[in-house]
């Protein structure tokens, strides 16, 4: 079901006619430039942050101008590095700095802010440091509702002993539009993990368009929806595909894998001997994996009141306990997870805000997340890293089925006013699985153009 | 030219599920099935873009339009248009003779790699003109004048228009192959009983393999069928017993619609490949094609039956090898009926004609009921007939690689499949634990 609304804001009616309008949502497409125009990039105040020089240099590189101050040009993007902000004057001056700034900018343009862990700001600045800190949690959630036209805006809390490259994939994905529809999102970033590029390699322009070359990826569900997008988008960039499903959907998962030039693995994530045939598979016909998503989710919707065993279980099964046998897999010795290793797990906005009729499908996602926060060290022990997605509205065949109502609800109750794609969930992903990503581990991040559900 | 063969590998397998005529893939075509199959292999091997030394395939039951079927297919299909491609037609052999064609080629090193196997489609069977109607049609194309024209249009007859649909008979005796089947069985003394019991192994074996997940990467499911149509997991002797006799006559009848298999649509394809190729693809390799041996019997004038010429085959094949019967770990004998699967056992067993037929001092001796089509064949899962070779050349090679790794020893398997026309196609696998 196409987004009405969408199309008569496209074509100029609905502002005609006075309701709410669409903004169109810049999307990446092989080829395009990072940046569409100047970014401002600043260290406001007393505050000297050490990340401002060298995001000014990525921009650059990228051919656009790093600007000092906000002047009369519309704006890509802008970068406000406070991770030096210690008081309330320091985030005074951020205002001063953003207020005329926000304004030039651009459509689906990027703010991003750079602050530090309140608790690395505490023992250098105390309580004031701290708050400051933990202010740009405020401040940029805030900013995300008021942005318009598909503008975005986001929080990198970087750790004290992370060095400016360590954030490097990170401000590339938050400026770019492969970031389309991440919104109002706080993510941490650590000293990286393992082994991280060379600067050389990374600043690589024709690295970054095929920024997974090299890497071999696992894909579950990737027949149909979402999975399909993420070995389409992971292959687009680069990676090699071994694409999983179901024996069931094995017609759809073979055309995922030829599109992708992948290969095509039949197997049910949820069988006892499902992780040792999905090692051994990559054992044999590669040289191990360095990206796994687990994707493959199902839904056996009804109230709590009504639920069965086996609507349970089948959907606890899928969604939660075949990611966590194949994550032990992972983690056991002889395991084929090379140095900086990427695992994604897919949860969902329905296990961060609760759904109705979805007892198990958000107890299965929620508990994703608490699966990520468990594993992150130990998957640190190995030089890998693990991340989990959670999805908000996004366009697929499953909400084309919704009631009406619903399914414009679920469209219209997020900052950028429609649902997203799968290839935004995909685009994540990627940013995730990249090798420079080392810095991610244990986050969660939603992809739901801020939608007001579990927020 | 390379100075010796070599053994080509069975690499794996690709085939879409069989389903019984007009039902599931009522609306496909042999080359949407070729295609698909095709693709799935592809996609299970990684191979989209690729250009394999060639492909070879071929269909029974064929429109005049598919002349060139199997490079259709590959046109079709994901792999390189490079690749060549040209169609057998062997009746119910063609699957494995399209393998051993490429296993050939590959052993004499004129290719690295190739696909082999075939499909058939009973639902979309060819109808052809009648050939009264055809005859003035053609005279009528070639005719220069009206007058001439005219002239012919009065040769049309109300009767021409029944269309020649063809038949599972034989041309030279007009016999169907199930009442051929029948006179092998009543010959060779062949029991009702014994006949059910084969089914119902054949339809436990095929179930009890899907049930363990074999099939996951032997099979892609198509048109949304994701099993055999024609698999009874819960088949039994008590309801095979209930069943009337449909070949032979009278009381003696024992062939019915149980032990005897279904038209069935479907497609089925073996990738294989020197040792080497498998190897900078990173592909397994599951088994070697080591021999095989194509014979025919005199059904027409002489005393054998018509199903009945792998009888001969293996023994030629075993000899040429320095083989005996009992030194398979696996048997693969195509159940085009019961009948015929227990008719080349008794032979083998039975002295006198080893003797008098075959010229053997001693028979060829019995197989182990254990080791015979231990994953299910035809009876169960349905006889498309040129997909059925590729269908028992995969599962074999699959199985052989199963119990070589299980086991720690090497594996030997040995494939019969008999056709229409008086033929049998008889083939010998190889695991190397």
């Amino acid at each position: 079901m196409s987004d009405f609304l969408a199309t008569l804001s496209h074509t100029g009616i609905a502002k005609q006619l006075g309701l709410p309008t669409v903004p169109v949502l810049r999307r990446h497409r092989p080829g395009d430039p990072l940046l569409a125009g100047p970014v401002l990039v600043a260290s406001p105040g007393a505050a000297d942050g050490r990340f401002a020089k060298a995001v000014a240099a990525l921009v650059e590189e990228n051919g656009q101008p790093a600007l000092a101050e906000a002047g009369e040009e519309k704006l890509h993007g802008i970068v406000v590095d406070l991770s030096g902000a210690r008081t309330l004057a320091d985030l005074a001056a951020a205002q001063q700095l953003l207020t005329p700034a926000v304004r030039r900018l651009r459509p689906s343009g990027r703010l991003l802010l750079i602050g530090a862990e309140p608790a690395d700001a505490f023992a250098t600045g105390g309580a004031e440091a701290a708050a400051v800190a933990q202010a740009l949690d405020g401040l940029v959630r805030s900013v995300a509702k008021e942005l318009r036209a598909g503008a975005t805006a986001n929080l990198l809390v970087v750790a004290e002993d992370a060095a400016p490259v360590a954030i490097d994939s990170s401000v590339r994905f938050f400026l770019s539009a492969r970031s389309a529809y991440v919104d109002g999102q706080v993510v941490h970033v650590a000293a990286p993990i393992g082994v991280l590029p060379e600067p050389a390699e990374v600043d690589d322009p024709r690295g970054e368009e095929r920024p997974l070359a090299g890497r071999v990826a696992v894909v579950t569900g990737a027949a149909r929806g979402i999975g399909a997008a993420i070995a389409d988008t992971l292959a687009r960039d680069g990676a090699t595909i071994v694409a999983v499903d179901v024996p069931a959907a094995g017609q759809l998962l073979a055309e995922t894998a030829n599109r992708t030039g992948g290969t095509a693995l039949q197997l049910d994530i949820t069988a006892a001997d499902a992780a040792d045939r999905l090692l051994g598979h990559l054992a044999e016909r590669h040289d191990g994996v360095d990206l796994v998503v687990h994707n493959a989710g199902i839904t056996r919707d009804k109230l709590l009141a009504n639920m069965t065993a086996d609507r349970w279980d089948a959907v606890l099964a899928v969604n939660l306990g075949a990611q966590l046998a194949i994550n032990d897999a992972l983690l056991a010795d002889g395991s084929p997870l090379r140095e900086a290793g990427r695992v994604v797990c897919v949860s969902s906005q329905s296990g961060i805000a609760g759904n109705r009729g979805q007892t198990n499908y958000a107890a299965s996602k929620a508990g994703v997340i608490g699966m990520v926060r468990a594993l992150a060290p130990r998957f640190a022990e190995r030089g890998a890293t693990i991340n989990a997605v959670a999805p908000g509205f996004i366009e697929t065949d499953m909400t084309a089925t919704m009631p009406l109502a619903t399914r414009e609800g679920g469209r219209r109750i997020n900052s950028l006013r429609q649902g997203g794609l799968p290839v935004d969930v995909a685009e994540t992903i990627g940013w995730f699985g990249r090798a420079e990503s080392g810095g991610l581990n244990g986050q969660v991040v939603r992809v739901c153009g801020q939608s007001m559900l579990g927020a | 030219m390379p100075a010796s063969t070599r053994r080509a590998a069975v690499i794996g397998g690709n085939r879409i599920p069989f389903a019984r005529a007009n039902r599931a893939y009522a609306g496909a075509s042999n080359l949407d099935m070729l295609t698909t199959t095709l693709d799935g292999l592809v996609a299970r091997f990684g191979l989209a873009g690729e250009r394999l030394g060639e492909v070879v395939a071929g269909a029974v039951l064929k429109h005049s339009r598919d002349f060139n079927l199997t490079r259709e297919a590959v046109l079709g299909s994901r792999l390189s248009p490079a690749t060549a491609a040209y169609d057998v037609q062997q009746a119910c052999g063609t699957g494995l003779e399209a393998t051993i064609a490429v296993a050939n080629k590959i052993a004499l090193g004129q290719i690295e790699s190739g696909v082999a196997g075939g499909v058939d489609t009973a639902s979309d069977a060819p109808i052809a003109l009648n050939d009264d109607l055809r005859r003035v049609l053609v005279k009528l194309n070639a005719a220069r004048t009206p007058l001439e024209r005219l002239k012919l249009v009065g040769q049309l007859r109300p009767g021409q228009i029944v269309p020649e649909i063809p038949k599972n008979s034989e041309p030279r005796t007009g016999l169907s192959m199930g009442e051929h089947a029948a006179r092998t069985a009543l010959e060779w003394g062949i029991g009702r009983t014994e006949q059910d019991e084969l089914t119902v192994r054949s339809h436990r074996n095929l179930a009890a393999a899907y049930e363990r997940g074999f099939f996951d990467d032997l099979l892609t499911p198509y048109l949304k069928l994701t099993r055999d149509d024609n698999l009874r997991a819960d088949s039994s002797l008590e309801k095979l017993a209930k069943l009337k006799p449909v070949f032979g006559k009278g009381p003696d009848a024992t062939m019915t619609a149980g032990n005897s298999t279904p038209l069935t649509d479907g497609a089925a394809l073996v990738l294989l490949g020197s040792d080497e190729w498998a190897a900078e693809h990173r592909l397994p390799v599951l088994a070697h094609v080591v021999d095989a041996e194509t014979s025919g019997v005199d059904y027409v004038h002489g005393n054998d039956g018509l199903l009945t010429a792998p009888v001969f085959a293996v023994p030629r094949l075993l000899e040429r090898n320095g083989l005996s019967l009992q030194d398979f770990d696996r048997y693969e004998i195509h159940e085009a009926f019961a009948s015929v699967v227990l008719v080349q056992r008794k032979a083998w067993e039975d002295a006198r004609f080893c003797k008098e037929r075959l010229g053997r001092d001693t028979p060829l001796g019995p197989i182990d009921d254990d080791r015979l089509n231990v994953a299910g064949s035809s009876l169960a899962a349905g006889h498309p007939f040129a997909a059925t070779g590729g269908r028992i050349v995969a599962t074999l090679a699959k199985l052989l690689r199963e119990r070589a790794d299980a086991e720690g020893r090497d594996q030997r398997g040995l494939i019969s499949i008999c056709a229409a026309g008086g033929q049998g196609v008889v083939a010998i696998l190889e695991a190397t634990a």
